[in-house]
């Protein structure tokens, strides 16, 4: 299984299909075949330089020749990178062209929604309103998506604004907990929050650290079967906030823990219960939590439950 | 009855918010561009502007230069509701003189209609 993995890192025409690039642009084929010349330059070098010896010029000359071609295909193999980070700056520039583009219409939608729900133009019928909050519901999930994708393309081009300013995380994290209330309560969880006493406030962006515990909070009450509990846990270490959030929910399958912060991952058993999802959250904390100088990590049991922690400076 | 300016180029927008507005009392001044807008500002004397920024014939930042540089004009609160994110745009807003810099994709209708009564109250 693991053999087939490191097999397929060296399958070099596949790699390059990956990245949309033809064989003759392709960096890492083009690096097999410029060893492959520089190998061949040795032996013909040498082969030749033994059989004519008395005539330097044009052993001189055959390698001056081989020098050109290796110099012109570590030139292509320069270009091959530009392209490949070209395509990448182009993806991250489509995600937030796309996403800004996206939020105006979407952003009318809601509020003329809204204004129909309210009642405000005429008496709505009850089989109406069900069908009002399918729009509302609807529109909420593509507007959380949009606005995941914006964050992500301002991590991407380094433009996530972080206007750091001292907070207390204690009272930030209270005040999530009471907004999670309703869906808390719906979904039979129930969250416990210890911190310790007199704890220091952390110096970070108030609405950045906001939205990477959020989304740690979303994801420990979302993928939860039957009953659910869930503990957050906040301390001082060393020099460091601690902050901790376990959960009993379906856990991290063994072998997809390694890809768990990658953007748009999704686990295959997560898709189980539960299809809504980007599969951006983690992969924003985890930036968020660096960002801002701290540390982030998880310990995971499939069917027990999920532990993610993260670290944040005292100023 | 109060008179709002309502500087904003979509139709969608001026319809919704401005049918709430109505509806709670208010007299709506609409304007589709920035020119126009400024124009309205100065002869029909509202008492708050609601500016969009990314605007047709005259962008909502200069729009607000022009309204704060203008005696006339420069009393008057502004509220800026638009798309348009990004710390450089909210600071120079703000700097210039706007009351608020509201995100239309943040906030509900009656968020906003929340947020320009106490504007007005202030």
């Amino acid at each position: 299984m693991d053999l087939k993995k490191i097999f397929s890192q060296f399958n070099i025409v596949v790699q390059c299909k990956r990245y949309g690039l033809s064989l003759w642009q392709c960096p890492q084929f083009l690096f097999l075949i410029m060893g492959v010349v520089i190998i061949g330059t040795a032996v013909i070098t040498y082969a030749i330089g033994t059989r004519y010896v008395e005539d330097p010029a044009l052993i001189a000359l055959i390698i001056l020749l081989l020098t050109t071609i290796l110099f012109i295909i570590a030139f292509i193999i320069i270009q091959g990178f530009e392209r490949l980070a070209e395509a990448n700056r182009m993806k991250s520039e489509f995600i937030s062209v796309a996403s800004h583009q996206l939020r105006s219409p979407l952003s009318n939608l809601r509020w003329a929604i809204e204004l129909l729900m309210s009642g405000r133009l005429g008496k709505i019928e009850k089989k109406q309103t069900e069908y009002f909050k399918i729009l509302k519901e609807n529109s909420g999930r593509m507007m959380e998506l949009i606005s995941d994708l914006l964050t992500v393309s301002r991590i991407e081009q380094r433009t996530l604004p972080l206007k750091k300013q001292e907070f207390s995380l204690e009272n930030l994290i209270k005040e999530l907990i009471l907004e999670f209330k309703p869906f808390i309560q719906s979904s039979n969880i129930e969250v416990k929050f210890k911190a310790e006493e007199n704890l220091p406030k952390i110096l970070a962006d108030p609405s950045q650290i906001r939205l990477a515990a959020e989304n740690l909070l979303d994801n420990a009450t979302r993928y939860i079967k039957d009953k659910g509990e869930v503990e957050i846990k906040l301390e001082k270490k060393r020099g460091d906030l601690y902050f901790e959030i376990g959960d009993n929910g379906v856990g991290i399958p063994k072998e997809d823990k390694k890809y768990i912060f990658q953007k748009f991952f999704r686990s295959e058993n997560v898709l189980k219960y539960q299809t809504q999802g980007s599969g951006l959250g983690l992969y924003i904390t985890k930036s968020i939590i660096e960002k801002s100088g701290g540390k982030i990590g998880f310990s995971s049991q499939e069917g027990k439950g999920s532990t993610f922690w993260f670290t944040l400076p005292i100023k | 009855m109060k008179k709002i300016l309502f500087i904003e180029d979509e139709s969608a927008l001026q319809k919704t918010l401005g049918e709430i507005l109505r509806q709670e009392g208010f007299e709506i001044i609409p304007a589709l561009d920035g020119e126009t807008g400024l124009e309205m500002a100065k002869t029909k004397k509202p008492d708050l502007i609601l500016l969009d920024l990314i605007l047709p014939k005259l962008h909502g930042l200069e729009v607000l230069k022009q309204l704060k540089e203008d005696p006339g004009t420069k009393g008057i609160p502004v509220i800026i509701l638009t798309n348009l994110e990004g710390i450089g745009h909210v600071d120079t807003a703000l700097e210039l003189g706007a009351t608020t810099y509201l995100v239309k994709a943040q906030y509900t209708l009656e968020e906003v209609l929340e947020k320009i009564k106490k504007a007005l109250q202030e």
